[in-house]
């Protein structure tokens, strides 16, 4: 039976944890696609936190605070298109300089709206839905956040996007051959500007689930990371959307497999258990990295002669 | 009435003007040839019409009425069609999907529906193929074959071909031309981009003819004969650059020399199987051999970038057995590989291009002497007839004139050795000429000449000795006075009486 306890709360956190590895890695997926690096993901995910929190905390509404999120995703992905779309800046340089910025701007705006004081200011986040009766021993796992539940099936959504709709047609076109896109008379610009657009919206839903339900509160070192991580899980996807589940619910279980490993009592120190799911993600880039074969005109600013 | 009119077209590439005034007209019902040596302007004045190029003066007509073409999306709605040279097919795509990718309408793609459209338009123009497969499963002629089906999926009336041979073997060839002519009979009109004269006066009917990006003129083929068309492209009548006398070379001493040497390929195989050359001072050795018998690998050894498994290279009386490609340089062995886009830095200006292989003669205390790179580079530009500035990066040039900073860069050095490996491959006539004459000068100078071709007309206008090789072996070494298309053919394919 205590086994069985254990699982069910291992699996109830790996999919908590997995929950905004899965909103940023399909954000990165719609950049990448269509043929940009956006390394403003951690930044990003960072500012739909703080934008999510802070509309959150002055409108009293979590759904305002969402939909706020959202927007500031889609602006932040518009200048990433301005950057290295249109004015063609190195993607490297663009999406680190809009991390850097993103960071910097919602650590800022954080001290002048809520200023500095010990106790951190913090919201009623999102309940956990109520699927299943509290006594059902398999509560847990059916009792998440509404925003994991979205999360799993904007996966499909995603997958149908690109796969069968004439808008992911188009975003594959122009992340592996964009000049067969333009001689098409398609325009590579306004493509990738939509899907980084999109992609930003949800990296930022990723950043927002941490204050808006996880949480409740926002911290300077709230994302931590977990931006690079889906920079890693999009190439362990192999940039397929339905991939992207698998990533995230391994990097997620590892890291809530590490948690209780922690609480065990090894006599270890604790930060070999902290490393533990980057040393995975490394294992397991390495072993789905090979194959890995990345949108032809990813990292290539497209001008026409 | 025109279906196509242009006049005079302008285009400027920084210093370069690509298209000077260019007049060009296109009749409808007409193949049209547009010829001229590389970088003469033909593209670029068919990616103006197809709104790839903006051009910086002139106007186009279609069909009497002024066009402004600003993007390809225009093109196509004015009924104009283009194949580049660099087919633009999505690989990971299908050829259906590749079809209806520029298209708008609603949100699902209904491809059932389209690969049907698709197949329907495969039989209605004869051009066969298949809507449900994956662009990268097709060969080149069918890729080919997508893209002109992918023009007249979209109501091309005007098709244009840029070198649509170049990546052919001689039966899909004939079955484009077959194709083009039924579609002629239809009506559709074309314009076929080409350098090879013997193409042209096949298919077409006029012929516009370009050099250095102005028009020569326009001419009927029955008007004209394979040897004005040569005259008008390359701006001289008689082309064809050829050794003039016979080398008594075994007297003088021999500077390469090649002994016994194993080698293996990508795959681990053996590549080269004992082969044993010999190069003497001042004469050219022509290596013969059907593509993929060990000459890849021959030339990586010699270069300093492949390891031998056995046996002994020396140049210039030093040992350069598994030599490192520095030591080769430093040796005095001048090489002009194979692949001259892997052997250039494409994002480097010319001149510095120039200089890449012999740093050394251009640093001091560690800094690149700017003023000397300059200097070099003018003179070479000059020297070698470069068409390009020094701060041009490589990247932009043309193949031929790609070439010649190629040569540029190993002939100035005076190398004693020189291995050229299919150093005219994919080069216009006039380019084609410069590059033996400059191998032949080489060969008078006194250096020794290892010329790999699969181009057996270039292995008997230019050797002194011609040995053949096969499935890594060299199959027999003949003097140039022996050597006849019919022996060496044999000796190519392997046969050994």
């Amino acid at each position: 039976m205590d086994i069985t306890l254990f699982l069910i709360g291992l699996v109830a956190a790996t999919l908590r944890v997995a929950t905004p590895l899965i909103f940023g890695t399909l954000g990165e997926l719609f950049s990448e696609r269509s043929g940009v690096l956006n390394l403003g993901i951690e930044g990003t995910m960072f500012l739909g936190a703080f934008v999510g929190f802070a509309v959150a905390a002055t409108t009293g509404s979590l759904w305002i605070g969402l939909l706020g999120a959202i927007i500031a995703g889609m602006l932040s992905g518009l200048l990433m298109s301005l950057l290295s779309v249109r004015l063609g800046v190195n993607q490297h340089v663009a999406g680190l300089g809009i991390t850097l910025l993103a960071t910097g701007l919602s650590l800022y705006s954080f001290r002048l709206i809520f200023g500095e004081s010990k106790i951190p200011p913090s919201i009623e986040p999102f309940p956990m839905l109520n699927i299943l009766p509290e006594s059902n021993p398999l509560a847990p796992i059916t009792n998440q956040y509404l925003l994991t539940y979205i999360g799993i099936a904007t996966i499909a959504v995603v997958w149908w996007v690109i796969s069968k709709t004439r808008f992911g047609l188009q975003i594959r076109a122009v992340g592996e051959n964009p000049e067969a896109a333009d001689a098409a008379g398609l325009n590579v610009y306004a493509i990738r500007t939509r899907a980084l657009a999109i992609g930003g919206a949800l990296m930022a839903v990723g950043g927002a689930f941490l204050t808006l339900a996880q949480l409740g509160s926002f911290t300077f070192g709230i994302v931590a990371g977990r931006g690079w991580v889906c920079i890693a899980l999009i190439i362990f996807a192999n940039w397929q959307a339905v991939s992207v589940l698998w990533g995230a619910l391994i990097f997620g279980g590892v890291q809530a497999l590490q948690l209780r490993l922690q609480t065990l009592g090894f006599k270890l120190p604790y930060e070999l258990f902290l490393s533990l799911p980057y040393v995975v993600t490394i294992i397991a880039l390495t072993l789905a990295g090979r194959n890995a074969s990345a949108p032809s005109a990813l990292l290539k600013a497209y001008r026409r002669e | 009435m025109h279906a196509v009119e242009m006049k005079g077209i302008v285009k400027r590439f920084a210093d370069l003007v690509a298209s000077d005034h260019v007049d060009f007209n296109l009749e409808q019902g007409e193949i049209h040839a547009l010829l001229g040596e590389n970088g003469a302007g033909k593209t670029t004045l068919m990616r103006i019409l197809y709104g790839l190029y903006h051009a910086d003066e002139g106007q186009v007509f279609i069909n009497g009425k002024p066009a402004v073409i600003s993007s390809p999306r225009d093109a196509i709605r004015q009924g104009i069609g283009m194949v580049t040279q660099h087919f633009t097919l999505v690989p990971t795509l299908t050829v259906a999907e590749n079809m209806v990718l520029g298209e708008t309408g609603s949100v699902m793609i209904n491809l059932p529906d389209v690969e049907e459209k698709v197949a329907a338009a495969s039989e209605r123009f004869g051009i066969p193929v298949k809507p449900q497969a994956l662009i990268r499963h097709l060969s080149v002629g069918e890729r080919q074959r997508v893209e002109i089906l992918k023009a007249l999926y979209h109501d091309a009336r005007v098709l244009i071909l840029d070198e649509p041979t170049a990546v052919l073997v001689p039966q899909e060839v004939d079955v484009l031309f077959k194709a083009l002519l039924r579609l002629q009979q239809e009506g559709l009109s074309v314009i076929f981009i080409s350098h090879h004269l013997n193409e042209v006066m096949d298919i077409c009917g006029r012929i516009t003819v370009l050099r250095d990006g102005h028009s020569v003129g326009t001419v009927q083929k029955a008007d004209t004969n394979q040897k004005q068309l040569a005259k008008m492209m390359v701006g001289r009548e008689s082309f064809g650059v050829k050794r003039q006398d016979q080398r008594q070379a075994s007297v003088s001493s021999c500077l390469l020399s090649v002994q016994n040497v194993c080698a293996v390929d990508k795959k681990g195989l053996p590549a080269l199987k004992d082969v044993s050359l010999e190069v003497h001072a001042g004469e050219i050795l022509g290596l013969a051999g059907v593509s993929g018998n060990g000459q890849a690998e021959l030339s990586a050894v010699l270069c300093g970038t492949q390891k031998t498994t056995r046996g002994k290279v020396q140049a210039n009386g030093i040992n350069l057995t598994n030599a490192e490609p520095a030591s080769v340089c430093a040796a005095g062995v001048g090489r002009i590989p194979e692949d001259r886009h892997a052997n250039m830095v494409g994002e480097l200006s010319v001149a510095e291009n120039l200089v890449l292989d012999q740093l050394g003669n251009f640093v001091k205390n560690g800094i690149l002497e700017q003023d000397k790179i300059q200097k070099n580079a003018k003179t070479l530009i000059k020297e070698f007839q470069i068409k390009a500035a020094p701060g041009d990066r490589v990247r932009t040039l043309s193949g031929g004139n790609m070439q010649k900073v190629m040569l540029a860069r190993t002939l100035s050095q005076n190398p004693a050795v020189v291995i050229a490996s299919q150093p005219t491959r994919g080069l216009d006539v006039g380019a084609t000429d410069y590059v033996r004459s400059k191998l032949l000068e080489q060969r008078e100078a006194g250096a020794a000449v290892l010329l790999l071709s699969e181009d057996l007309e270039e292995i008997l206008a230019l050797s002194d000795r011609i040995a053949v090789i096969y499935a890594g072996k060299i199959m027999g070494v003949l003097p140039a006075s022996e050597a006849t298309p019919e022996k060496l053919g044999l000796m190519m394919a392997g046969s050994t009486d």
